[in-house]
């Protein structure tokens, strides 16, 4: 089963990112580093990345088959992706137990979700 | 490289049953599972690249077996090397492959491949690899998984069983139910990836839901006494059977109810009934014997009408009393409903949706909707469809679900309106 954990943050923990130490900071990589070592070790990562600021995002519209591209949302987001794991695991206890174990958990914004598959219930 | 089909259907079959048989019979003379299959593995790629092109050798076992024997001792070579000692290894029988045990050793190695050290997803590739002989590459398409992962699953799994010091052997008897349990779950979770992935971009993907029912024959030939290897083989042909009804043009699913059941594989459905008849009179039962049995009563009804209800009713009592968990629950309930009334199953439902592995699972709205529908709620119909819709993880189920709650949702409109 594959399941999305993104890694959420905001302009508040952005500020606290900032406070850290860099000793702290390089902790918080090492943490992700060995993370994702060990999920392709066990076979369970396919694709994990820390995002750039949301600052260099490119908002995209089409419109009568014309691409509209801007540089920010229309609408001050409050919360950003910073990052993601997509594993494939046995279970969604243990994407929990992954998701857990990313650094940015301690700051309570890991979220876990199932990817859609295609399979199909016959009754 | 890494893909078995240059050879066409019937060839590649055939290459892949031999590197079965190949692996068996090195482990049984060398011994170190994980080396022999790497060696067995590496022959297979040679042989698939080469046989198209050159025909095939006068004794293809034989081939495999010479040619993976020869990788073995320079895989032992380079291992003893890096190790920086002097061991020697002691190959027999090289060049002469002729001889061939006669051993089959299916059940071996799928019990050694679905080892308790490893966990489900480990157990699948590894099992799809060492005894489905499918290539790394062919196993991350097959459960869309990047190539990297497939090798670092089969290769992890590898060394777990060599770590857990598992030999190649026939379980003990006190551990050969679990064992054999566990290689029949293995089984049908392959069987049942194959129809979760079937929709999927499946151009060249290898057919997982023929490779189980092909791993399962030969479990089945080599125990055609166990009543629950017969139920799974059986189970496989009912449901597969079903599969070019299922689905439309456009992929989206078509309930039992409105299946085009002129299109279901005849010959699937008489083979699986036969496979199931002597079993259930003979065999203690089990889960999959009674599942396939519910499944060949649909087979063999022309239409829901005419479908033998009381009997499906009696086998999911049965189910449940044997093996219960919540979706036998659940599908017992539609039952009810199709034997007692839907208000009947409605009331079920309510009891039992009280129970905390159903709290909240989308099919409690999707069997409530179905009811409501029935009893002609429309309205409260719409709402349960829609709560299944958000809460499935099947975007084909997502898709029925919503056309489902559309329905209802018109039924509920044109009555207000009257």
């Amino acid at each position: 089963m594959k399941y999305l954990i993104l890694i959420h943050s905001n302009a508040h923990f952005q500020q606290r990112w900032e406070a850290l130490s860099e000793a702290e900071r390089e902790n918080f990589g090492r943490g992700h580093f060995a993370l994702s070592d060990d999920l392709a070790a066990s076979g369970e990562l396919v694709a994990s990345e820390g995002l750039a600021d949301p600052s260099l995002a490119t908002w995209v519209r089409t419109r009568d088959g014309q691409t509209v591209s801007s540089d920010g949302p229309f609408v001050e987001v409050k919360e950003h992706l910073a990052g993601f794991y997509l594993v494939d695991v046995d279970s969604e206890k243990r994407a929990v137990e992954v998701a857990a174990r990313i650094p940015d958990a301690v700051w309570g914004l890991v979220e876990v979700r199932p990817v859609l598959d295609m399979s199909g219930w016959d009754v | 490289m890494g893909r078995l089909n240059q050879l066409d259907g019937p060839d590649e079959l055939r290459l892949r049953e031999l590197s079965a048989r190949a692996l068996g019979i090195l482990v049984r003379r060398h011994g170190g599972f994980d080396s022999c299959e790497d060696a067995v593995q590496e022959a297979l790629v040679v042989a698939a690249r080469d046989w198209p092109r050159d025909g095939w050798p006068a004794n293809p076992l034989g081939w495999l077996i010479t040619v993976a024997s020869r990788r073995l001792v320079e895989i032992w070579r380079n291992e003893a090397a890096r190790r920086g000692r002097e061991e020697r290894y002691a190959l027999t029988s090289l060049g002469d492959p002729a001889p061939v045990p006669q051993a089959d050793d299916t059940l071996t190695l799928l019990t050694l491949c679905c080892h308790p050290a490893l966990t489900r997803p480990a157990q699948v590739a590894l099992t799809l690899r060492a005894v489905g002989g499918l290539t790394t590459a062919e196993i991350a398409r097959a459960l869309l998984i990047p190539e990297a992962t497939a090798g670092q699953r089969i290769s992890r799994a590898k060394a777990r069983i060599k770590a857990a010091g598992a030999r190649f052997e026939e379980p003990r008897e006190d551990e050969r139910t679990e064992r054999l349990a566990s290689v029949l779950e293995v089984l049908y979770l392959i069987f049942n990836e194959g129809s979760t992935t079937s929709s999927g971009p499946a151009l060249h993907r290898v057919e997982l839901c023929a490779e189980a029912i092909r791993l399962t024959r030969q479990l089945y030939a080599s125990l055609p006494h166990e009543g629950e290897v017969a139920g799974l083989l059986a189970l496989m042909l009912l449901t597969d059977a079903r599969r070019p009804a299922r689905t439309d043009a456009e992929r989206r699913l078509i309930p039992l109810a409105e299946q085009d059941r002129s299109r279901w594989n005849r010959a699937a459905i008489d083979e699986g009934v036969a496979l199931l008849t002597p079993v259930l009179a003979t065999a203690p039962p089990g889960p999959f014997q009674l599942q396939a049995a519910i499944s060949a009563v649909h087979d063999e009804a022309a239409s829901v009408a005419e479908t033998d209800w009381p009997q499906i009713l009696g086998l999911y009592d049965i189910h449940l009393l044997l093996a219960p968990g919540p979706m036998v629950t659940l599908n017992r309930i539609v039952a009810v409903a199709m034997v007692h009334g839907a208000e009947v199953a409605l009331a079920e439902l309510a009891e039992a949706a009280r129970a905390p592995a159903l709290d909240g699972h989308y099919r409690v709205h999707a069997v409530r909707a179905h009811l409501l529908d029935q009893v002609g709620d429309s309205k409260r119909a719409h709402e349960e469809y829609l709560g299944a819709a958000r809460r499935t993880k099947s975007l084909p189920e997502q898709r029925y679900l919503q056309a489902r709650a559309d329905a209802a949702r018109a039924r509920s409109d044109a009555s207000s309106g009257e």
